[in-house]
């Protein structure tokens, strides 16, 4: 089963050896993993997507915590979460004049899938398309079952985020108060001080 | 010269030091008197600043052994231990002692030095990417390039190293680092508070969910594990046991958690665990596993292991929770606070049926038991660990290697108090006793010491006996000399047909080996020599070297056959002599 984590982390070298060695030790591969910015200057946000069996899936979940620059892990799924990719996708299709009708074709194709052209060569059409991996697929599909020719794919993988006003308890207990603020303006967070948030939730050991 | 001290204002907190210096005052400031390591050129700007600063360094023959001590030292100690080596060869010979504490979650804090900054990646001569070769194996590590770094990330990694579960944390100095000079302030440095944990917390519905089934358990067993002395709650497993009547089944590392002594105690659990503990377990109708993690030597065959038993898994890493055995509730968290936790919460039991039949199990087992076992005139291994344990009061700091003279220890050597036994469980390295123990010395330099290892694994790292005799050290060494490998040959007889391939070991003259380090040494070949030469060493100034002469072909029984059920262990064998004999009085 495919399993969808998000991890926050630091943003540093050698961060990524560390969660991908975790997978490798695990012996579960990576289908695939999109790192950039988050809202946070010195986070990084990491979605990975793994083939694993649920009980494998819990222990990624755990393991991931266990690395010390991780600062929150959580698992979302497809209906609680907006899922979504990116693909670049280059097609053959030349000047000449039977190729002109690929061209129309191959705009149509563009509208209907809601992809945009954003390359136009004299032998290749290149569009990019977001949404989720099988309207990605679909895509791909249609081209390949139209007889055109592929020259090139490039997919970021899955990005996640949760629906709603969700947001990392663990990021509010290390103290970025505008977002705590900010739950609290909501009225997501029950009326406690901000110090009994985290008491409760984090109770200090010993 | 006065020494640098920055918890006693010695130097100036704020003065521009040098990285090594800096390096230095961390450690003293982190509370450090004694580390273990070896000098060499990519750490020399450090050993050049040590005699600025009170800390007592201490020169091994191999850097393995000063992982190894360190881990002793955190493990006789509960305090973080210190090793240093240097870059390449220094580092990597580091990595089988950082793995052996990472597998038994001993906080040490390794601290190598690597090249320049300005050649990293180079393939300089003693350069090696040690923090990527130890990723798997510590809890975390670091490469500092910056004398600025130096102070915050060696604090850092002290509070990596005990935070949670404990492990080995690696932290990488390069030489322009340590050369280099930045501001100190040990204060300034100190890290942010630990990341909170968001799975810990023993939550009110786990509790209620633990309560009940203890309220409504008829064959409880705790299984006690390594997490109780980590988590310094001995005393809360105590009174948890007894105010619940609870008999109380020990793993390898938790030996000495709990009284072995406690009319509670059962013993040790597993593979080489004695027949009613295992039988406990397997009749169990609830398990509280404290601090332990179900490592396949203590559940032999998982389908069939404690059926009937529901199963409370109290420990503070997540990771283990339903990582072997499926349980019914889990509180994670520091076990101690759990405890405290929720013994308020318990009534009292006083219904000892349950305890009084796990004793009557015991019946003509127990009798087997070796308590007085007499002189057939063969030694036997069991024999010299029974007669060591009684003439030291079981108040001894053991540290043992890894195969049978282990099992035979953990069997006969019977552990009262904690941080008593110093033995590598998860790994199962060779060669650990020896420095374990002498690192344990170093923490422990009032309690009585013996390291006892196999004629194999002794010879691992015997190169340490000389580190020994440099810091006259008063250990005692018992040599388990079988001329075997000798939990190797045992399975080659079980297992392989009795082809004993390789297993079979020509050692040197021990006690000519230890003359030759300027240690005293005796040879024993007779039960009633064993006593006599434990007092002599014992009496010995400095370390003294006892080579005792055991029978060659002598098994560890109980054993649970890899693959086999908790339950289905093969007893010691009717031939053997100690059974016998013990028949026969």
């Amino acid at each position: 089963m495919l399993h969808t984590f998000v991890a926050l982390v630091e943003d540093k070298p050698g961060v990524l050896t560390r969660v991908a060695s975790l997978f490798r030790r695990l012996n579960i591969n990576i289908v695939s993993l999109t790192v950039g910015h988050s809202e946070r200057e010195d986070t990084s946000r990491m979605t990975i997507v793994a083939e694993a069996p649920d009980h494998a899936a819990a222990r990624i979940r755990a393991a991931l915590y266990k690395l010390e620059i991780t600062r929150d892990v959580d698992e979302v799924e497809r209906n609680s979460a907006v899922i979504r990719e990116l693909a670049l996708i280059k097609v053959a299709a030349g000047p000449k004049p039977t190729r002109n009708e690929q061209r129309d074709h191959l705009f149509s194709l563009a509208e209907v899938f809601k992809a945009r052209i954003v390359d136009l060569a004299p032998e290749s059409v290149m569009m990019e398309l977001t949404g989720s991996a099988s309207k990605i697929e679909g895509l791909i599909q249609v081209l390949t079952e139209s007889g055109y020719e592929i020259l090139e794919i490039s997919r970021t993988g899955r990005m996640a985020m949760r629906r709603g006003h969700h947001t990392s308890r663990v990021m509010k207990a290390l103290g970025d108060v505008s977002k705590r603020k900010a739950a609290e303006d909501i009225g997501n967070v029950k009326k406690a001080k901000k110090s009994d948030l985290i008491a409760n939730e984090f109770p200090e050991k010993k | 010269m006065p020494k640098m001290n920055p918890k006693k204002n010695t130097t100036n907190l704020n003065a521009q030091l040098t990285g090594s210096e800096i390096m230095w005052a961390t450690l003293v400031g982190e509370g450090v008197e004694t580390v273990f390591g070896y000098p060499g050129g990519a750490i020399l700007p450090a050993y050049d600043a040590l005699r600025k600063f009170p800390i007592h360094h201490v020169l091994v023959r191999h850097e393995q052994g000063a992982a190894h001590m360190a881990d002793g030292f955190a493990r006789a100690s509960g305090k973080v231990g210190v090793c240093i080596a240097t870059s390449g060869p220094g580092a990597t010979n580091l990595v089988t002692g950082i793995a052996t504490a990472m597998a038994d979650s001993i906080p040490i804090v390794c601290i190598t030095g690597q090249v320049s900054s300005k050649v990293l990646g180079s393939d300089a001569f003693q350069e090696i990417d040690i923090t990527g070769i130890t990723l798997p194996i510590t809890k975390h590590n670091f490469l500092v390039t910056r004398a600025e770094d130096i102070a915050p990330t060696l604090r850092k990694a002290f509070q990596l190293a005990q935070d949670g579960r404990p492990g080995p944390v690696l932290v990488d100095f390069t030489k322009d680092a340590q050369q280099a000079t930045a501001l100190f302030d040990f204060h300034a440095a100190k890290p942010a508070p630990a990341r909170p944990h968001p799975m810990l917390k023993a939550e009110t519905p786990e509790m209620l969910a633990a309560i009940e089934l203890l309220k409504t358990a008829k064959r409880p067993v705790i299984l006690a594990g390594h997490g109780i002395l980590q988590s310094n709650a001995m005393e809360q497993v105590r009174q948890f046991a007894e105010r619940q009547q609870i008999p109380v089944a020990s793993t390898l590392l938790g030996l000495g958690a709990f009284p072995a002594s406690h009319p509670l105690s059962l013993g040790m659990m597993g593979m080489h665990g004695e027949s009613w503990v295992n039988n406990a377990i397997q009749q169990a109708d609830l398990l509280l596993a404290f601090g332990m993690r179900f490592d396949d030597r203590v559940t032999g065959n998982l389908a069939s292991y404690a059926l009937n038993a529901k199963k409370i898994h109290i420990d503070i890493d997540p990771y283990e929770i339903n990582k072997v055995v499926k349980v019914d509730v889990a509180l994670i968290g520091d076990l101690r606070a759990v405890l405290n936790t929720l013994l308020p919460l318990l009534p009292k039991k006083s219904d000892a049926s349950w305890i009084r039949e796990v004793n009557a199990m015991k019946g003509d087992e127990s009798v087997r038991d070796i308590i007085n076992p007499p002189d057939n005139g063969h030694l036997y291994a069991a024999h010299v660990i029974n007669d060591l344990w009684r003439e030291t009061n079981g108040d001894a700091i053991i540290a043992t290697d890894v195969g049978q003279h282990q099992m035979w220890e953990a069997q006969y050597y019977k552990h009262d108090a904690p941080r008593t036994l110093v033995t590598s469980g998860g790994l199962g390295t060779m060669g650990f006793a020896l420095p374990a123990g002498i690192g344990a010395k170093m923490a422990a330099p009032n309690k009585d010491v013996w390291i006892i290892a196999g004629d194999g694994g002794f010879q691992m790292t015997a190169a340490e006996l000389s580190t020994a005799v440099q810091e006259n050290l008063d250990i005692n060494i018992a040599v388990i000399n079988n001329g075997f490998l000798g939990m190797v040959r045992q399975w080659q007889e079980a297992f392989y047909d009795k082809n004993y391939s390789c297993s079979p070991i020509l050692s040197p003259d021990f006690v000519k080996l230890a003359d030759a380090h300027g240690i005293k040494g005796l040879t024993v070949t007779k039960r009633s020599e064993v006593i006599p030469a434990v007092k002599a060493a014992r009496k010995h100034k400095g370390p003294f070297l006892i080579n005792f002469q055991v029978e060659k072909e002598d098994g560890v029984y109980p054993m649970i056959a890899p693959g086999a059920a908790l339950h289905e262990m093969v007893r010691r064998p009717k031939h053997d002599p100690l059974i016998e004999t013990s028949e026969d009085e």
